[in-house]
């Protein structure tokens, strides 16, 4: 029986070799890691169809030199178990030659170890926590800012209101934690009063959690996290009868906050948020891919959209750099991380791109936005309060 | 002389199981309320010479205890309003505990079941556009229309889990309905997941807003030691208290003072000798479900309109502090459901709502269920067959 049984084994794998090495030849995938389905799925499917839409358009050099070239999407569902172990398939699949991905900071540094250790090309177009770069991977570059300046902009921007108080929630992931922790330390430093700082996971039933809020009367709310768990906890706060200012950070940069929270978030001190992608528009280079966009997937960008899109692009002038070197044949993995980080100026739809040492930009922009309708459908529209330049702390 | 025809009047069977479970729901969340306020003003009083009220002085400016007295009425309120929810979620496990002897972890997706139904019905009437410009009686009329549909609907899918899922194991060993159940939990989780990202992707849905649930409705401000103190409520805690304390007094009605009330305590107490009786066992047992699913529906309904967002593994922890407020109660007892609902909801509410300043902020509103857990456990060790439980043995 046992005998039986490893005879068929060997069959079948004598059969798979000549289709393996047959897939092999000349097919390069790109990878895109992204929430796809869930509650933030409206943000990580337009990642992926950013990227999509870009390989589309810019995969003809490579198709030039007899490549063929395809997507490979997977869904991490926001959540680190199911990244890591699409990782692990992706790292075992040696056609992927990069990755675009994560939305989620919490989901990306586990799964990106895995990259680490097989030399994987990733591209960030969302992940803002420090950590992200700061392990010093020369396979890991992002082309958004960073927490550690975006949550001291939202510490700022919020003073500069004169608020003298705040209290700080936060998800519990490294995203949410991260940037609460970042804010909470510079709005001390200017001398307001931080009066809580909690963590929950918490996304329907907050009235616990709001008993010590609502009576500390805080000017200010910021909730470090996502928007399909922010918008609910400022909704029961409104409820509540609380009359300040919410303010939140890019991960509440979706049309879906408004319809979850409805009018109320937008009355007494009103609902910012800080962010590191400003809705498509803000950027010159945008134009013709909004309308692309919008004639194939029926809809303008949601944010992130055009960071898909553009990390996507970068991995593709990766790849064909490091193919052009090989001679125009198969790159390896580590020459093509070696090339994402080399590219100089690169023209990319949200502006030039340069990666420093660590794969952080030279150069990144951070926005506050005050968020003036409560219509989904409007939510490009809204207010640009504050946009600003700011290098990556040393 | 007007005793005499009151007297009367409450002797009728029909009138007096309508009205008995008022008092005991009032006594009950009277007596619950008053001992968990007494209790946590008695924690704020030790700790008014401590560290915590200099917290509470620089981070509230007030001194603990009138921290505490300001947060009282709104925990209160939170507290009793998930104490409902729960309760009548604990009502569908201990009904078929009583009549079965199992439990029936499926019934937290029967609640997720009600959730989405109910607010998919409201969802396509926003999406026609029925909410713009609505007067307030017939935003009503159409959220009670979406808690029909939902208990309808929740009731369905409990019946035909029985049929399907239980039936053909009633003579098997008593592990095996329980794995059965597991297994019917994590199919109707999935299938919830399935068919709601079939249009977008996306399994969560928000519950639209519409007439003035969200509002809230002043009930007096008074003075205490120098602040004022508003009380008020939100109007969906009065609609989920009102439509929990209306299907607690039906199902009482139902199961006291109708046959086939009668006859599913008959099969509850010995099923052999009521189908020796002529009760049709099977019919007992559909009812069961059913009433107890429809219940389950209706509180997902509810349990969506107070908190707006629900996803498809929404019934899980609801649904696993039900089943403990029906063991807190003692399990097969369906005032003991009431109760340990009211009881579980109000100490979750209170342990959230105080930890996170009676600990200076160490131990957040996170820690709440170990809390209430604790005291479960504490209980269950002095009342090992809950707090109404009757010690009663294995049936054979």
């Amino acid at each position: 029986m046992m005998k039986k049984t490893l005879t068929v084994v060997l069959l079948l794998a004598v059969a798979l070799i000549p289709v393996a090495v047959l897939a092999q030849g000349g097919t390069i995938k790109i990878a895109t890691q992204s929430p796809l389905s869930g509650g933030q799925s409206a943000i990580g499917v337009d990642i992926k169809n950013g990227a999509e839409l870009a390989l589309e358009q810019l995969k003809a050099p490579l198709e030039k030199m007899g490549f063929k070239v395809e997507l490979a999407p997977y869904d991490d569902q926001a959540n680190p178990d199911n990244g890591v172990a699409n990782s692990k398939n992706i790292v075992a699949d040696p056609t992927i030659l990069a990755v675009v991905g994560h939305y989620n900071s919490g989901v990306q540094i586990p799964s990106s170890e895995n990259y680490h250790s097989a030399n994987l090309a990733n591209v960030s177009p969302a992940n803002t926590n420090p950590k992200v770069t700061d392990r010093g991977y020369a396979e890991v570059s992002r082309i958004v800012g960073r927490d550690d300046v975006q949550g001291v902009v939202a510490a700022q921007f919020v003073h500069s209101k004169g608020m003298k108080s705040a209290y700080v929630l936060h998800d519990k992931t490294a995203y949410g934690q991260g940037i609460a922790t970042f804010f909470q330390q510079e709005a001390k430093k200017l001398g307001m009063k931080v009066q809580g700082f909690e963590g929950t996971e918490e996304k329907a039933n907050f009235d616990a959690i709001l008993a010590p809020v609502i009576a500390a009367k805080s000017d200010v709310i910021f909730f470090g996290g996502i928007y399909d768990q922010a918008s609910v906890f400022f909704k029961q706060a409104r409820e509540k009868g609380y009359k300040g200012m919410f303010i939140s950070d890019d991960g509440y940069d979706s049309p879906e906050a408004v319809s979850i929270g409805g009018p109320a978030l937008l009355e007494g001190g009103g609902l910012y948020y800080t962010t590191v992608a400003g809705p498509a528009k803000l950027y010159p280079g945008t134009a013709k891919f909004q309308t692309d966009f919008k004639a194939k997937y029926g809809a303008d960008p949601r944010p992130f959209a055009a960071q898909g899109y553009d990390s996507m692009a970068i991995c593709l002038k990766g790849i064909e750099e490091a193919a052009k070197a090989a001679g125009n044949k198969l790159p390896a993995r580590k020459d093509v991380a070696a090339a994402v980080r080399k590219l100089k100026d690169f023209n990319g739809i949200t502006g030039k791109i340069n990666f420093n040492e660590k794969g952080d930009l030279t150069v990144a922009k951070y926005f506050v936005i005050q968020v003036i309708s409560p219509d989904p459908a409007k939510w490009n529209d809204n207010k640009i309060d504050k946009t600003l330049d700011i290098a990556p702390p040393k | 002389m007007i005793a005499v025809p009151i007297r009367r009047f409450y002797q009728n069977p029909s009138i007096r199981e309508l009205i008995r479970p008022l008092g005991q729901i009032i006594s009950f969340s009277a007596a619950s309320s008053v001992v968990l306020s007494l209790l946590i003003l008695l924690v704020a009083l030790v700790l008014r010479g401590t560290a915590v009220n200099e917290y509470a002085l620089s981070h509230y400016q007030v001194d603990i205890l009138t921290l505490t007295l300001k947060n009282l009425p709104q925990v209160l309120i939170d507290g009793i309003t998930l104490g409902f929810v729960y309760a009548a979620i604990a009502l569908g496990y201990t009904m078929v505990y009583g009549v079965l002897e199992f439990i029936n972890f499926a019934h937290s997706e029967i609640f997720a079941i009600g959730a989405f139904v109910g607010v998919e019905v409201l969802i396509a009437m926003n999406n026609a556009g029925v909410f713009t410009g609505i007067s307030l009686w017939a935003a009503y009329g159409f959220l009670i229309i979406a808690i029909l549909v939902g208990m309808v609907a929740a009731g369905g899918t409990a019946v035909l889990m029985e049929i399907v899922a239980y039936r053909p194991l009633r003579g098997a060993p008593r592990l095996v309905p329980l794995i059965s159940a597991i297994g019917v939990s994590f199919f109707l989780q999935d299938l919830i997941r399935l068919v709601e990202s079939l249009t977008t992707g996306q399994f969560h849905r928000i519950f639209p807003t519409f007439g003035n649930f969200d509002k809230r409705l002043l009930i007096s401000n008074f003075d205490i030691a120098g602040t004022t103190l508003e009380l008020n409520i939100q109007f969906k805690s009065i609609i989920v208290i009102i439509a929990a304390v209306v299907m607690l007094m039906l199902l009482n009605y139902i199961v006291n003072a109708t046959k086939i009330g009668t006859a599913i305590r008959a099969v509850a107490q010995d099923r052999a000798s009521a189908s020796l009786m002529g009760i049709n066992i099977n019919l007992c047992v559909v009812v069961t479900f059913l009433i107890g699913g429809a219940l389950g529906g209706a509180a997902g309904v509810l349990y969506a309109l107070k908190f707006t967002r629900i996803d498809p593994f929404v019934g899980f922890f609801p649904g696993l502090k039900a089943f403990t407020a029906a063991v807190l109660g003692g399990i097969g007892n369906l005032t003991g459901a009431l109760l340990g609902g009211l009881v579980l909801g109000l100490l979750e509410t209170f342990a959230g709502s105080y930890l996170y300043i009676f600990t200076m902020g160490a131990a957040g509103a996170e820690y709440k269920d170990i809390l209430a857990f604790a005291i479960l456990i504490i209980v269950l060790i002095f009342r090992p067959s809950g707090l109404l439980g009757e010690q009663v043995g294995q049936k054979a």
